[in-house]
């Protein structure tokens, strides 16, 4: 399935990540997922929550820089070569990976989130493939 | 040495008559051959047969850095450019560098000055002087090297940067005279330092160094870490380019080349010339030059005139050290910076804000410019690889504006301070 993950602009200093987290409690938004990419300068926050455009709204009214990117949520069981073998399916289309982050909410599955260079393509193939990768909807719930 | 002993120690009553007769010849030319000097003469009123003295010199209009800009290229030169045998160029404020022209016999009289200016501070024919000075459209370098071919002395036009060989070259041939900006000279200190070379080992005696401004603390440790005698030397394109004044052996003030290039100290603010000895802006007439002689040039440094004999013997005017000026001109390793330019270059690409903040600071002795730009939200990607694609552009439009290297960091929107005023652009960390 197809989601919205949030992503904000973090300057490298103290007390930022905070101030998100602190703002989505305050509206009672859950995270499910998030990670941080770094660089010496600065940092994105990816974040999958309940509400992606009101947690959008409210960082943006705390003038933080926020986009809403689309990412392809797969699952992958919880053993060893289970994430290779979806990884080698779309090596061999050239579905190019631009990130991915998991996390596992179960012994037996971890879910994964994906950002591929071509979101379509990678999503069609997984979903035509027989090998059960991707969420659907109601699988999984924030 | 005295060079030019007949000038250099002239008594005031002789450099008056030479100032005089020279300025009435520079204005009768200037209103003759030049439009846009003629035109801002007319609008005060004024004819040449109003300038009979030196004393008259107040009466004529200012010229500043704009009329350089709005003349450009070449609309503040005097003679056809048949006679123009080079030009230089400097940035400006905004895209447009500042350009001068010089005929055969500006560069000349340029060649004496500058030879005057290395006399003073004690070189002789028997020195061999490494020019570390940039090479080019800038001054400094050129500037330096025919001076020191016109005393005599062996020069190494070697140029700026290079350290390495820099340091191989003064070893070898034994260099004795090192002209460069300051802050390269404790570069040099330090990298030297760093390869175990003493100064002890070299043959080192006199540094010539200007371009931006020092302070005496920084000389101390010049002198201290090269064993060295430290001299300052000034001067500006728009006028010259060095030589137009330089400190002689007592290191107390720098004498101005006053039969060439006419200092006044005015009020920044009234514009009216100051008491005697007070400080204020310093403003330059050029009484010789031939290609683009220049009218009460304001260039923007704050400093006062002493008009007492030096001990040196020579009765040229002498200014302070420049510490400060009047616009929000940076000089950044040697390079002049205006503020604006940066702003400008944020308002042509499309994907900032001119909200800017420019930090500078002084590490070890290099300056060192962090340049803090908000990322716009439409602008912001979730992917590093494009924020880093949209730094690097804008890292190279300014480098190739400013014309020096620069750090640029991405920050939050909305995290520069905005106000209505004159909002607070440049952190200068520096202590100069």
């Amino acid at each position: 399935m197809i989601i919205k993950q949030v992503s904000v602009f973090l300057e490298n200093k103290s007390g930022r990540l905070n101030e998100v987290t602190q703002i989505l409690s305050d509206a009672g938004l859950n995270m499910s997922a998030f990670t941080i990419a770094d660089t010496s300068d600065f940092g994105i926050l990816r974040l999958i929550v309940s509400d992606p455009e009101r947690a959008k709204l409210l960082l943006k009214q705390n003038n933080f820089a926020v986009q809403i990117t689309d990412v392809i949520l797969v699952k992958s069981p919880n053993r060893p070569g289970g994430l290779a073998r979806m990884l080698n399916i779309l090596n061999a289309e050239n579905v190019f990976i631009e990130y991915m982050y998991a996390f596992s909410n179960s012994e037996e599955t971890a879910v994964i989130v994906l950002r591929p260079t071509d979101l379509q393509k990678c999503h069609d193939i997984l979903q035509n493939h027989s090998g059960d990768f991707l969420v659907n909807e109601g699988q999984y719930s924030f | 040495m005295i060079w030019n002993e007949k000038i250099e120690c002239a008594s005031r009553d002789e450099m008056d008559a030479i100032q005089s007769e020279r300025l009435i010849q520079t204005v009768k030319r200037i209103y003759h051959s030049n439009e846009s000097y003629r035109k801002k003469m007319q609008e005060k009123g004024l004819v040449p047969g109003d300038i009979n003295s030196i004393r008259d010199i107040s009466k004529l209009p200012f010229t500043i850095k704009s009329d350089l800009r709005d003349n450009y290229p070449f609309g503040m030169f005097t003679t056809p450019m048949s006679e123009i045998v080079r030009v230089h160029a400097s940035s400006g404020t905004t895209g447009k560098p500042t350009v001068v022209g010089y005929t055969r016999n500006d560069l000349q009289m340029w060649a004496e000055v500058v030879t005057r200016s290395l006399a003073m501070a004690g070189v002789h024919k028997n020195d061999i002087v490494q020019v570390a000075y940039g090479y080019g459209l800038f001054t400094g370098g050129l500037g330096l090297h025919y001076g020191t071919e016109n005393l005599g002395a062996t020069v190494i036009p070697i140029s700026g940067g290079n350290t390495d060989k820099q340091i191989l070259l003064m070893q070898d041939f034994g260099t004795s005279v090192i002209a460069c900006t300051p802050s390269y000279a404790l570069y040099l200190a330090e990298v030297m330092k760093e390869m175990g070379i003493t100064p002890e080992s070299l043959n080192l005696r006199i540094g010539i160094f200007g371009a931006e401004p020092w302070s005496e603390n920084m000389r101390k440790e010049i002198e201290t870490k090269l064993k060295i005698k430290a001299i300052d030397i000034y001067g500006l394109s728009e006028v010259i380019g060095p030589g137009v004044s330089c400190e002689c052996e007592y290191q107390c003030g720098m004498h101005v080349m006053e039969d060439h290039f006419i200092p006044e100290i005015i009020n920044p603010e009234t514009l009216e010339p100051v008491e005697h000895g007070e400080m204020g802006e310093l403003v330059f007439s050029t009484v010789t030059k031939e290609g683009m002689p220049i009218l009460r040039y304001r260039t923007r440094d704050l400093t006062r005139l002493i008009y007492d004999k030096c001990e040196c013997g020579r009765t040229l005017v002498r200014m302070e050290k420049c510490l400060g000026r009047t616009d929000d001109m940076l000089i950044i390793r040697g390079v002049n910076v205006f503020p604006s330019q940066i702003e400008t270059v944020l308002l042509e690409m499309s994907e900032t804000e001119p909200h800017y903040l420019l930090i500078i600071d002084r590490e070890e002795t290099l300056d060192v410019v962090n340049l803090m730009v908000e990322v716009q939200e439409q602008f912001f990607s979730d992917e590093i690889k494009q924020l880093e694609t949209l730094r690097k552009k804008i890292t190279d439009r300014i480098q190739s504006t400013l014309g020096i290297s620069i750090r640029v960091k991405l920050v939050e929107p909305k995290t520069i301070e905005r106000t209505a005023g004159k909002a607070k652009r440049v952190i200068d960390n520096r202590k100069i």
